[in-house]
């Protein structure tokens, strides 16, 4: 019975390689044009954005565009100055690398060097959970929590007697609050990424720092994060990056005023809030505030691509190799 | 020249041991303020999470409280008391399903191609490079790529500015974080598994499709899954391919207008009567709840393929 069955099942044993060969060539086939979308993805950017742009260009001067101080794209007399939006950005972004570094690097070190691994398993969660609230509850909290907040602390410092004079008026709409929020938003970025860099740093560098009589503060502060540098530069561009193209929450907090200038307590625009703003209102396909907010598009794709290249560049030049 | 040099140099080292004092506490000191103030860093984060999370239930929870059912399905409206989420709720799960329907057949196939097939050659770095360089282009330029391309160019097919655009644009943005995610859990498998495979006489995609895939499968969905809850906050890119904010309608095919839940939450927060910034809160209650539980499930997955491998 037992040696029956062996050969009755190779009676129904079909072998057919060439079937399954041509069943692979089509599967492989598929897949290779699904990876070639990531490919077309990125052209489709580009080219999008050069062919706008192009036709932007044609109607506005590019010198006008780099050195005008003024951006009224939607008003009679037209200006076409990004630098006001850019420096809008700017302003947001610096405030909220001000913000995320020191907490992003700190929680880093924290959690790399400090926390046992059964708090490591309740903290990173809690940091992952922060980096995927969606922006625009960002926005509300930045908005409707933070600013009001500011507003009574601001207030508050101005019953002082002497100081008092000196506290500015914090408007409902601006940079600050924006600002503070954005950073909160990319502390998990800085974190992560930094932790990762310097969790990297091999155990015998600290053990010689320890076997020399350094205490844990200075092996952390003199040996690690040297070796960890590379990596935590990155991860603070790659910070400013994602800060430099978030949308809703400085399109929210950080109000829609084209100014020029770094005053964090009015309203400012970032180059994302313009895109938003035209977004919203009925632009026909053509027009030029239509081609607009594609120049603008591509004054940000250069920019976070720059900052992002720098940031690659950056670790594989200056990385530490140990073995 | 030289001596006086040198004997210079060696008195100061002569001070220098003289005056060497270890000063162990002074230094333990400063090592407990510095742990505390990485502590604190921490601490704050967590602090800030909880401040978000509370300040949003207490502005939105008397909402939810007093009119649940009328709040989940009513249109939205000029009164803050009759205005729901019911457009939305509909335009997210409609727009949801379509993004997991493209993105997850693109995203595992190249992810597989990636992994298993495709031999180290320029193409497949340059591939690489250019996901990696994807993941980081702001997700508004998503919605300008969305806006030339599914609404302008191909109008008769996506209808214009329609679910089916939004859905498409979503899709481009969340691929290279699954096509990651698949790569990473196509590595998990040992790869004794599929030489075992090959030494029975299967091929390489019967050995991926009956070997591998089973055991990556928990992975892969673990990926897609938390690439969908990205794609479900995402409110920029919609924006910028035009779905509109207050829209008083249910979608009924994939090339009709829509909402979804941040574009009405959006709408909310820059509106300036506080009724509204209610609602807004409320909104972001049922958007939290639907994030927290797709990540729940998401985690759920991760340990169960954990404990596995």
């Amino acid at each position: 019975m037992a040696v029956d069955l062996p050969s009755a099942n190779s009676a129904l044993w079909q072998p057919n390689r060439k079937r399954s060969k041509r069943v692979q060539f089509i599967v492989k086939s598929i897949f290779a044009l699904f990876a070639i979308v990531s490919i077309a993805t990125t052209a489709g950017i580009v080219l999008t954005l050069i062919y706008e742009t192009i036709a932007f260009f044609g109607e506005v001067s590019i010198i006008d565009y780099l050195t005008d101080t003024k951006w009224t794209p939607l008003f009679q007399s037209q200006k076409f100055g990004i630098i006001v939006l850019i420096s809008a950005t700017f302003l947001t972004s610096g405030i909220a690398i001000i913000v995320a570094l020191p907490l992003g690097l700190l929680s880093a070190i924290c959690l790399s060097e400090y926390a046992s691994p059964e708090v490591r398993k309740v903290l990173k969660p809690i940091l992952e959970i922060l980096a995927g609230v969606p922006s625009v509850v960002y926005g509300y909290f930045a908005l409707l929590f933070v600013t009001p907040l500011l507003q009574s602390l601001f207030a508050w410092f101005a019953t002082f007697p002497v100081i008092g004079l000196a506290v500015p008026e914090l408007e409902g709409f601006n940079a600050l609050s924006a600002g503070i929020v954005l950073g909160i938003m990319i502390t998990p970025l800085v974190a992560s990424l930094s932790e990762d860099a310097i969790y990297s740093v091999p155990q015998s560098l600290r053990d010689g720092s320890y076997a020399l009589g350094a205490t844990k503060r200075e092996t952390v502060t003199r040996v690690v994060l040297p070796a960890a540098l590379s990596g935590i530069v990155s991860s603070v561009i790659l910070a400013i990056s994602r800060a430099i193209g978030e949308t809703m929450t400085v399109t929210l907090a950080a109000g829609q005023n084209p100014r020029l200038g770094l005053n964090p307590f009015v309203p400012v625009m970032t180059m994302t809030a313009f895109i938003v703003q035209v977004s919203l209102g009925d632009t026909p396909a053509g027009s030029l505030a239509y081609k607009t907010i594609y120049a603008v598009g591509m004054t940000l794709f250069l920019l976070t691509l720059v900052l992002n290249l720098f940031s690659f560049w950056f670790v594989r030049r200056f990385r530490e190799k140990y073995e | 020249m030289t001596t006086p040099d040198s004997q210079t140099f060696n008195k100061d080292q002569s001070t220098q041991e003289q005056y060497f004092t270890p000063n162990l506490s002074g230094r333990y000191k400063w090592d407990t303020v510095f742990a505390s103030f990485t502590w604190l860093a921490v601490g704050l984060s967590v602090v800030i999470l909880a401040v978000l999370l509370i300040s949003v239930v207490w502005d939105g929870f008397p909402r939810l409280a007093s009119d649940f059912w009328g709040f989940l399905t009513n249109f939205p409206s000029r009164k803050p008391e009759q205005a729901g989420l019911l457009s939305a709720l509909v335009g997210t799960v409609w727009v949801m399903i379509t993004v997991a329907i493209f993105a997850f057949p693109i995203g595992v196939g190249a992810g597989v191609y990636l992994e298993e097939f495709a031999t180290d050659n320029w193409f497949t770095k340059l591939i690489e490079v250019n996901i990696n360089n994807l993941a980081g282009v702001p997700s508004i330029i998503y919605g300008l790529l969305g806006l030339q391309l599914f609404v302008r160019f191909l109008e008769p097919m996506t209808g214009g500015r329609s679910i089916l655009s939004g859905a498409l644009t979503l899709a481009l943005l969340i691929l290279p974080i699954i096509i990651v995610g698949t790569r990473e859990a196509l590595r998990a498998v040992p790869d004794s598994i599929r030489q075992a495979g090959f030494a029975l006489g299967a091929t390489r995609w019967q050995v991926i499709w009956d070997q591998v895939f089973p055991i990556a499968i928990p992975g892969i969905l673990t990926g897609t899954i938390l690439a969908l809850s990205r794609a479900i906050g995402e409110t920029a890119p919609l924006i910028t391919i035009g779905a509109l904010t207050f829209i008083s309608f249910l979608p009924e095919n994939l090339q009709s207008q829509f909402t979804v839940l941040p574009i009405q939450i959006y709408n909310w927060v820059s509106r300036p009567q506080a009724g509204f910034h209610t609602n807004a809160a409320a909104g972001i209650i049922i958007l939290m709840v639907v994030l927290l539980a797709m990540n729940g499930l998401a985690i759920f997955l991760r340990n169960k393929f954990q404990k596995r491998g």
